[in-house]
């Protein structure tokens, strides 16, 4: 028996070194130890042996078959990786491919951008948003907001007229909703009111519609330094820079007295080579205001504002000129506009929250 | 407003430098735009004595100097003719940037002989016109000099003066303010006692109340020649051009004093002058060589022959000063701006003087004004003048402001030493007596309450001192927007995430292309261009424009979207708030991994049920197949509430693509925001999830049907076989064509049944598929494909 396994085994176990896939080295193993296997034979033969010679015989044996289990398993595992190994080759593709084409993300317009960014921070300060109609009468584009007919103000902004009857005009600026706001609501107010505007004017720093965002603020107590601490904090969070000046520079609009025109310095100005950019209009709300819309300027009295949004976006922004704002663009406007993930938030940073652009 | 400093100088005594100047002017509500120093340019020029002067040995006009520049000798040649030995002139050096030209001077060799140097004429430094020469300097000073020191320039600020400040529409009110912050002296106006010489043979009266005061005097023996260099000099330094005394003086006044005066030829005036309102049809050659038709409410001055000068705005050629005019008749009026702007704006005439009248001159000043420019006609002109003959009145009194000094703080939080305001109000020429203040006549047309003297005090004493204070609302803000205001922000950045792109395009457009998407007319009286003459009735047009730009570009897929507003009617608020969206072109680019295609209805109708999603839409939202004309007839939609239509979706009309010259077929669709009701409030928990742990188990049906049946109605009917068990059906199937009868489609569902408390057995489920069968049968005549 001995005899018999030192022969058998060095065949057994080179046939299993030698198998090349998996059904050979089944057949090495049904040759084995399969039925009729050379193993299994053996094991046949113990039972005729005698019993004292069969138990050593036994043990021998049964050390040779595990070994060729084991061998057998071993092989049988080496094979099987290797045959992923050869199908995962075969399988490989080129990942470097472009990713499938599904739409990617589309922009917001910098000008509705800018006016989220803006209403975040006046929302902050507690001001709520009025709206007033693009088509304005005169009253309350004019004559209310202290700008009488045949007054030369009136030649400060050129004016588009509706036909018709109606005497209706495209207005030319969201002072408008001042009155539409002081008629309707009671003090105390805070209101900002951003929309379209419209002048007659077209040339490398003019449109013809263009935004404005107003505010207003009525109360008995509201001075011009609460104007100027409004507008300091605004800048300095819209801008998200605190190296920021601020410069009251006295001008003239009829429904505010006194009025000027704020420039600001810093950081901002400096990045376009000039001391002081001049950045929008305010004063102290003109009493003929009050007056025109039912307030008593000896009780109440506040401050209104008045800025470019788009003026706004191009500083922030560095969008060099108003051209491509409203031309629609694809490319100016994929460029220069925001992911829909870029919502402004005062908790998070007001700009640039969305992740990277991509194409 | 142009500024000669010279000019300024007139009227203020200073010792400021220029910088100082324009900042104090800025600070005090006078922008300085612009500062023209022409002395900048001049800086590196030098006196150059010229020692020696030979003919050029190769050319007959030129000479070769050689010019000690106090350091060296240059040799330079020159063809000026009046070279000379001696002479000192303005020498430019190789380096130098020659005004003129704005090139930098280099060494030359001209006809064969060295230049080292050029001589300058008036023309080349830009400081006249002269070119026939070089300049001659008649100064002890030696040559090295820098010219600066012997040629001093003007410079001229351009003043914004707001349009409620006449008086500074006078050089002599900037000066009264710049006056007041304490830069330099005011220097009082000299008037000299005229003397009566003789009545005024020719009278004036009012008929017109627009015209308060009419002060006008005969001077005689006249010579109305060339006025003098140092007037000519200042004229042309604020860009007027010098015509001749008589003229140049009356404009000598209105800009440095803000006093339109008017010159008639007396002789040419027949009878009396009468100041009245125009009669409808009259006509008068204004001196602009133009003719103008006048109306009725237009103040005019008329004599027996007609109108001879509207008023305030421009004389008539007709009795206009010439060379030859002996006889004057000066008139110095006040006009109510009201009637002077009306009168401009009806005749589009602009001049200096309508300007200033419209904007208030000082009405007090008629009878000093023509005092003033009496004065300065006996002097330039000579001859002798007669007493003045008035109509109306100058004011009698000032108004008065009774002021509380604490308003100041009051409105600005700025405390200010009451000495300290009532010596900024003195300045400005306002009299205070107590509580009392006078203000001056040339301030009466701005200063009207005590807001504007607040204004006044607080513009001269400045705001360094301005606190910040801060608003702080006194519980945290919570959301400031309104439902609908919400709206727009959640429709922009839903549709930007499905991929179209944020434009903003005009308000308005081309009226002839308004016609195709259901004009309303409403139109813009005075457009800015003919194309863009009609607020929009809808936002697709200026989109499928900007689509046509795009492609023109050469860029094929077109995704944009805009919110805001279409316009039904010229009466505010007549508008709607619209979302609106246009795609053309491919859905995505080409791919390896998957086959591209064309942008379809789908896609529009996609984006309008997004953007309505995202403005909570009910969800009970119905489709029909009606769209307005803009769109394809047989592949647009409308997403309704009842009857009120929502939203608009389609392909577009293929006639309107030719109209605006697209190639590619374009979706579209118009979220029309107003009209879906605002959401109820209610509380924000969130319905109880029911999650079954029966398996869902599908179905397939094919039906065949006339292709005139909704999808939407087949889809309706199966829900309804069971509202519980059937939890969704989707098309994945449609087929027209062979195989089938003419006028059919067929149409695959797959039906997902969800079970609810137990699985449903084979019969269940067998007789679920019957009632399926048979309803959309009944309801849509469908049968079910064998």
């Amino acid at each position: 028996m001995e005899e018999q396994i030192q022969t058998l085994k060095p065949q057994v176990l080179t046939a299993i070194q030698t198998a090349k896939t998996l059904a050979e080295i089944e057949e090495v193993r049904v040759q084995a130890l399969g039925k009729n296997g050379t193993i299994t034979g053996l094991m046949k033969e113990l039972g005729n042996m005698e019993p004292d010679k069969r138990k050593a015989a036994g043990q021998i044996l049964n050390v040779f078959k595990t070994e060729v289990l084991t061998e057998i398993e071993a092989k049988k595992k080496a094979l099987e990786t290797a045959e992923l190994n050869a199908r995962l080759a075969m399988e490989s593709i080129d990942v470097t491919l472009p990713s499938r084409p599904e739409t990617t993300a589309g922009r917001v317009h910098p000008i509705s951008q800018v006016m989220e960014e803006m209403l975040t921070i006046f929302g902050q300060m507690g001001f709520e948003m009025a709206e007033g109609p693009d088509i304005e009468d005169d009253w309350h584009n004019f004559e209310a907001l202290n700008i009488p007919a045949d007054h030369p103000a009136r030649q400060m902004q050129a004016t588009f007229f509706m036909e018709g009857d109606q005497k209706s005009l495209l207005r030319t600026q969201t002072s408008g909703v001042q009155i539409r706001t002081m008629e309707t609501k009671k003090p105390p107010i805070r209101i900002v009111a951003p929309g379209r505007t419209y002048r007659k004017d077209y040339d490398a720093t003019h449109t013809p519609m263009f935004h404005q965002i107003e505010g207003l603020v009525i109360d008995k107590t509201t001075t011009l330094a609460h104007l100027k601490g409004t507008l300091m904090e605004f800048m300095k969070l819209f801008f998200e820079t605190d190296d920021i000046q601020l410069r009251f520079r006295p001008s003239f609009f009829p429904f505010t007295e006194p009025s000027y025109e704020a420039d600001v310095g810093g950081a901002l100005a400096r990045n376009i080579g000039k001391e002081w950019i001049e950045l929008l209009g305010c004063g102290m709300v003109h009493p003929n205001v009050l007056k025109n819309c039912g307030l008593n300027p000896d009780e109440y009295q506040g401050y209104a504002f008045g800025c470019g949004i788009d003026r706004f976006a191009m500083l922030k922004y560095g969008i060099p000129d108003l051209r491509g704002f409203f031309e629609a663009d694809m490319r100016w406007i994929k460029h220069f506009g925001f992911l829909p993930t870029d919502v402004p938030t005062i908790t998070n940073g007001l700009s640039m929250n969305g992740g990277n652009k991509k194409c | 407003m142009l500024v000669s400093l010279k000019w300024l100088e007139k009227h203020l005594d200073t010792t400021a430098s220029v910088s100082e100047i324009v900042e104090r002017l800025t600070m005090i509500g006078l922008e300085v735009e612009e500062v023209k120093d022409p002395s900048a340019d001049l800086a590196p020029f030098i006196i150059g004595e010229i020692k020696t002067v030979i003919q050029h040995p190769n050319a007959d006009r030129l000479k070769v100097l050689t010019v000690w520049t106090g350091t060296e000798t240059l040799q330079i040649v020159c063809g000026a003719p009046n070279v000379r030995v001696g002479l000192k002139s303005i020498l430019a050096r190789p380096g130098d940037i020659i005004p003129k030209l704005g090139t930098k001077l280099e060494k030359g060799v001209i006809r064969g002989v060295e230049s080292q140097g050029m001589m300058c004429a008036e023309d080349e430094l830009n400081l006249g016109e002269d070119h026939t020469g070089i300049i001659e300097l008649e100064t002890e000073l030696p040559a090295g000099t820098p010219i600066t020191d012997v040629i001093k320039t003007d410079v001229i600020l351009d003043v914004n003066v707001t349009p409620n400040r006449p008086d500074c529409l006078g050089i002599r009110g900037i000066a009264r303010d710049l006056a007041a912050t304490g830069i330099g002296t005011f220097i009082p106006e000299k008037r000299e006692k005229l003397t009566d010489a003789f009545p005024s043979p020719i009278h004036v009266s009012i008929t017109d109340k627009a015209c308060h005061h009419f002060v006008g005097r005969y001077i005689r023996g006249v010579k109305n020649g060339e006025s003098p260099t140092w007037l000519k000099e200042l004229l042309l330094s604020v860009g007027l051009r010098p015509i001749s005394a008589l003229v140049d003086i009356t404009n000598y006044l209105s800009i440095g004093a803000c006093r339109p005066l008017h010159v008639f030829d007396a002789d040419k005036i027949v009878g009396n002058l009468v100041i009245r309102s125009a009669q409808n049809g009259e006509k008068m050659m204004a001196l602009d060589d133009k003719e103008y038709t006048l109306s009725e409410g237009m103040t005019v001055i008329a004599d027996d022959n007609g109108v001879q000068s509207i008023a305030g705005v421009m004389g008539g050629t007709a009795t206009a000063v010439t060379a030859e005019t002996t006889c004057i008749f000066l008139e110095s009026a006040f006009f109510t701006p009201e009637s002077i702007a009306r009168t401009g704006r009806l005749l589009n005439l602009v001049s200096d003087a309508r300007t200033r009248f419209e904007h208030g001159v000082d009405p007090a000043s008629c009878r000093s004004g023509n005092d003033l420019a009496t004065q300065l006609i006996l002097e330039l002109c000579g001859g002798e003048a007669s007493a003045p003959v008035e109509a109306g009145s100058a004011p009698t009194t000032q108004p008065e402001i009774t002021f509380d000094f604490g308003l100041v703080e009051k409105i600005c939080a700025l405390s200010i030493p009451r000495e300290e305001m009532v010596s900024i109000l003195q300045a400005l020429g306002f009299e205070v007596d107590h509580q009392r203040i006078r203000v001056p006549s040339w301030r009466v047309h701005d200063i009207k309450q005590p807001i504007d003297l607040v204004e006044e005090i607080v513009r001269i004493h400045g705001l360094n001192n301005l606190p910040e204070m801060k608003m702080r609302s006194e519980t945290l803000p919570t959301g400031m927007l309104l439902p609908h205001q919400k709206r727009e922000s959640i429709v922009r950045r839903t549709l930007a995430a499905r991929g179209l792109n944020q434009a903003i395009t005009w308000s308005f457009m081309d009226s002839r292309l308004a016609q195709y998407f259901g004009s309303k007319n409403v139109r813009i009286a005075n457009p800015i261009s003919s194309d863009l003459d009609e607020m929009r009735p809808s936002l697709i047009p200026n989109l499928l424009s900007a689509v046509k730009r795009n492609q023109d570009y050469g860029i094929k897929d077109v995704q944009l979207f805009e919110v805001g507003p279409e316009f039904y009617s010229a009466i505010p608020g007549e508008q709607r708030m619209v979302a609106a969206g246009v795609r053309a072109g491919s859905w995505t680019l080409r791919h390896f991994a998957e086959a591209t295609r064309p942008v379809d209805v789908f896609d529009a109708k996609a984006d309008a049920w997004d953007a309505l999603c995202s403005m909570n839409a009910p969800q009970n939202l119905q489709v029909f197949r009606n769209a307005p004309s803009w769109y394809h007839p047989g592949r647009s939609g409308s997403f309704q509430l009842g009857k009120n239509i929502v939203a608009v979706f389609g392909e577009i009309h293929p006639s309107i693509l030719k109209v605006y010259d697209i190639k590619t077929p374009v979706v579209a669709f118009e979220v029309y925001m107003d009209a879906l009701p605002l959401p109820k409030p209610k509380g924000k928990t969130i319905k109880p999830l029911k999650l079954s742990n029966l398996t869902p188990l599908t179905r397939d049906f094919a039906f065949v049907m006339d292709k005139s049946v909704d999808a939407a109605k087949v889809i309706a009917s199966i829900q309804n076989v069971n509202r519980d068990l059937i939890s969704h059906v989707s098309v994945f199937d449609v087929y027209e064509g062979e195989h089938l009868p003419e006028g059919k489609k067929q149409l695959a569902f797959q039906v997902v049944i969800q079970p609810v408390d137990k699985t449903l057995t084979d019969k269940e489920i067998e007789i679920l598929s019957t009632q399926i069968i048979n309803l959309v049968s009944r309801n849509t005549g469908a049968t079910l494909r064998s």
